[in-house]
Order: C-alpha cells, then structure tokens, then sequence
C-alpha cells in the first residue's frame, strides 16, 4: 500500500476539482480551482482533507481551506450531501476513480449555504417535526408492551427508515423551491413509515392531517426525481402516492363524518 | 394563495377529468363528425349539442367556469414550479416540465380558440349553422393551422399525462408497476385523441364547409381570423 501511494505520487498525478465556494452566508459565490496528488481509493472527502492539509489552489497560491460537513463516512449520516458534477449525492461514497476530471463540486443550493459546501438542513427536521415522525410511548403509568408488528409489513419498513435525512431528494425536486412551501419527499415517507408501525399507526390521522395543510402533499408534482436520486434506494414515489391514497382517503371520511 | 392549498390543488385535479376531460371526449366526438360526415355531420353533431336542455346551465357549470379555475389555478402552479429538466433528464421530469409548459400553451389556445367560435356566437356576428364554416376560414390559413396543430398536440399532452398524473395524486397508481403501465396507456390516449383532432381539422380544410355567407365573411376581415 504505502508502495502505490509512493508510486502513484512520484508518477506526479493529479486531480482537478473546481470548487463552488461562498465565504459567509450572504457573500457571492465564486469557483475555485485546486490539484490535489492522486491516491489510490480516494474519495471527495479525502480530496478534501487534503485541500485542507495544504490549502493552495491551483496557481500555488494560499487560501482559505474548503469547508464541507462529513461524519460517518459511510453512507449513513447524511451530512456530506453535495452537488458532484451535477449531480446531488454523498461526498463519501463518491469514488474517485468513477468521477469524470475535472470534478465540479457544489453546494446544495435549495438549502441556505452556511460557507462553501456546508448547508443548513434544518427545514428538513422542523418538518419531521410537523409531521410527528416519531412514535409516542409515554404515558402516566406502564402501557404494556405494544401491537405486534408483521414481518412482511416490517420489511418494507425498513427499506422507509433507511433514510438519513440527507437533502438529495429535496435538492432534485423541481418542486422544492422559494416559491412554494412544499415539505419534501423525505417527510412524507417518513409519514407512512410511522403510520405503519402498530403503535405509530395510533396517530395516524394527525399526521395525514398535517400533509393536508399548506406546504403538505399537494406540493408535490410527480416529477419522480426524488426516487432516481435517493442514495438509499428508498421507493419515495411509492410513498408519496400511498400517502395520497390515506389523505384523499381521509378527507372523504372527515367531510362524511365517517 | 389564501385557504388551504391542499384542496385547491385536489379541486384543480379533479376538475381536470370531472368535467375538462370528459368535455374534450365529447368536443373531439363531434369534432370527428366532420371527418365521418362531412359539413352535413357536423351541422348535425352542433345542431344536437345545442338541442340539449339547459345547455347554457351546462356550458357555464361544464365547461366555462371549471376551465377558468383549472386554468388560473394551473398558471399558479406552473409559476411555483422549476424546470431542471437539464440536470436530471429522466422521462418522467420531462413530463413534468411538458405538463407545465403545455399547460401554458393550451391556456392560450384554448382562449384564442373560444374567442374565435364560441364568443362570436355570442357576440351575434355568426350563428351555430356557421361554426363549420368559421372553423373552414380559420385552417385554410396556413398560419392558424400551423397555430391550432401545435394547440391540438399541447392540449392532447396536457390531457394524457394529467389523467396519468391525476391517477397518482389521488392514490389510484401507487406502485412503480401500477405506474408505468398507465404511462403506456396514457401515451397510446394521447396518440389516438391527438390523430383524431387533427383528422378533423385536415376535414375542416375541405371545400365543403366553405361558405361565402355574408356572416363568415364579415367575421374573417372584422375578427381577421383568417
């Protein structure tokens, strides 16, 4: 190992990264150019490590290192969503070696930029929030153990609760913009995730009925975007369309005082 | 928009199949009489339409005020939404910027259409007998035919993929499966209905609804429809 990265460094190889780079939240944005020395297995963030390590773009001159959020780097956290020439997805599993030169990095533009590639997500909990995506156990006294959940519901579940709240799926969504209030697709899988745990399912309604105001489902305008750039594969159309089937199911019931 | 929009936009989907939708089955039925039976079909087809009872009760709560809601409505949704079909060029995200944009081009159509045939009704300048022959001075001119194909097709998208879209929103198509098979149906919709419209403005073309009435005649330099 130590061999190749000695060999490939001495062979004097490089990667090109331009940089979508922004110094505060209301700075303008500008592009940055920067060489880093090629490695073997490198991915963007360790690119970016390595901006980091000796911050000198590509004329040689020094200058403010990149900054990016990243934690678990490994696919699960969400934090290092970015635009990789063009494309909105995870920084960690952006191989190198599968990137087309010069990589184009960006930052998630739907979302506020803090500085450089970091953005602010919070939209995306505050309607986690709305929406309730969690399931109430506490009471006054012991409850009990809960209803049984199916395996065969429990597995498609699972595949619903894969989502790590990256962002991917709002930033592709032609929908999500500043001219509407749309809540997203990740909120309203995480509705039918929760409305179909047995004891989640108990506030079903309350949940339905918050994507039936304002900013809730109605937003949404089957582009399907969503769907293609979900980094977990989650079937966020087949959400959404379940979802309209419980809301519209819904409103005939509350106007037919069912 | 005041109110809740979750039940403008489920108002402005239902509206788009109950009544829009059925009222375009019915306009390209009695539009196909003119390429079954000519001048005299369609005379008859239009005589029938507006032999019916209460007519102007149906064209108002039928046809004029849904399109006005649908329409307003959909220019709305149209302004709230991008197009960012060049960084993900998947099918259904150009259906999706097509829906907007044919939407756009039918509101347009669909008001300079009205304003050619149904206001001049109204306006007195010509009468029902002369729709076919109104219809004739308007497609004999290149640039209105040119004009009304590129309506027809836009308006026969905006039909297709919004029933495809409709069956979706309101729950019917939920998974990818259910999905796509009513894509194919849809397109086959929109392939059908657009030949059919446009066989009866080619039989509109035809030398027999040219009618030098005097009514026709006024209305083709005053309207300067053709």
């Amino acid at each position: 190992m130590a061999e190749t990265t000695t060999a490939t460094a001495a062979a004097g190889k490089t990667i090109k990264f331009i940089i979508t780079r922004q110094d505060s939240p209301d700075a303008a944005p500008y592009t940055e150019t920067f060489e880093v020395p090629y490695r073997a297995n490198m991915n963007v963030i360790s690119a970016l490590m390595e901006i980091q390590r000796s911050p000198l773009n590509a004329e040689g001159k020094q200058t403010a290192p990149v900054c990016w959020e990243s934690n678990c780097l490994e696919e699960v956290c969400g934090a290092c969503s970015m635009i990789i020439n063009g494309k909105p997805r995870q920084a960690c599993s952006a191989l190198i070696d599968k990137l087309e030169q010069p990589i184009r990095l960006e930052p998630m533009r739907t979302f506020p930029v803090v500085r450089d590639l970091v953005i602010n997500r919070e939209r995306m909990f505050n309607a986690l929030k709305r929406v309730k995506a969690w399931i109430p156990i506490d009471g006054t006294y012991d409850l009990g153990p809960g209803p049984r959940m199916a395996e065969t519901k429990r597995q498609w579940a699972y595949e619903l609760s894969k989502c790590m709240t990256c962002g991917v799926c709002l930033e592709a969504c032609p929908n999500v913009n500043d001219r509407t209030s749309f809540i997203g697709p990740a909120a309203i899988s995480q509705v039918r995730l929760f409305n179909a745990h047995p004891t989640g399912e108990m506030n079903k309604e309350e949940r339905l009925e918050t994507l039936m105001e304002d900013g809730g489902i109605e937003g949404c305008g089957n582009s399907q975007n969503c769907v293609r750039a979900c980094p977990k594969g989650i079937p966020l159309t087949t959400s959404i369309a379940a979802i309209n089937k419980d809301t519209t199911k819904h409103m005939f019931k509350q106007w037919l005082g069912m | 928009m005041k109110g809740n929009s979750y039940y403008s936009r489920r108002i402005h989907s239902l509206l788009g199949v109950i009544p829009l939708s059925m009222f375009i089955i019915s306009h390209m039925l009695t539009n196909f009489s003119a390429v079954e039976g000519g001048a005299e079909g369609f005379k008859a087809a239009v005589k029938f339409i507006n032999g019916l009872p209460i007519v102007l009760v149906l064209e108002i709560v039928g046809i004029w005020l849904p399109l006005l809601f649908h329409g307003i409505y959909g220019l709305y949704i149209a302004y709230q939404s991008n197009i960012n079909t060049g960084q993900f060029q998947y099918g259904r995200n150009w259906a999706f910027a097509l829906q907007r944009i044919s939407g756009v081009i039918t509101f347009i159509f669909v008001a300079w259409h009205v304003y050619q045939t149904r206001i001049q009704v109204l306006l007195g300048n010509i009468s029902y007998g002369d729709l076919g022959a109104t219809m004739n001075a308007i497609v004999t001119n290149n640039l209105y035919f040119f004009f009304y194909m590129i309506g027809v097709v836009a308006s026969m998208f905006h039909f297709s993929n919004g029933m495809w879209a409709f069956l979706v929103s309101w729950g019917i198509t939920v998974g990818p499966r259910a999905q796509r098979f009513s894509s194919y149906v849809w397109m086959i919709v929109f392939v059908i209905a657009t030949g059919m419209f446009m066989a009866s403005l080619l039989a509109f073309r035809g030398d027999e609804f040219k009618d030098a009435s005097a009514a026709v005649e006024t209305l083709r330099t005053l309207a300067n429809i053709g």
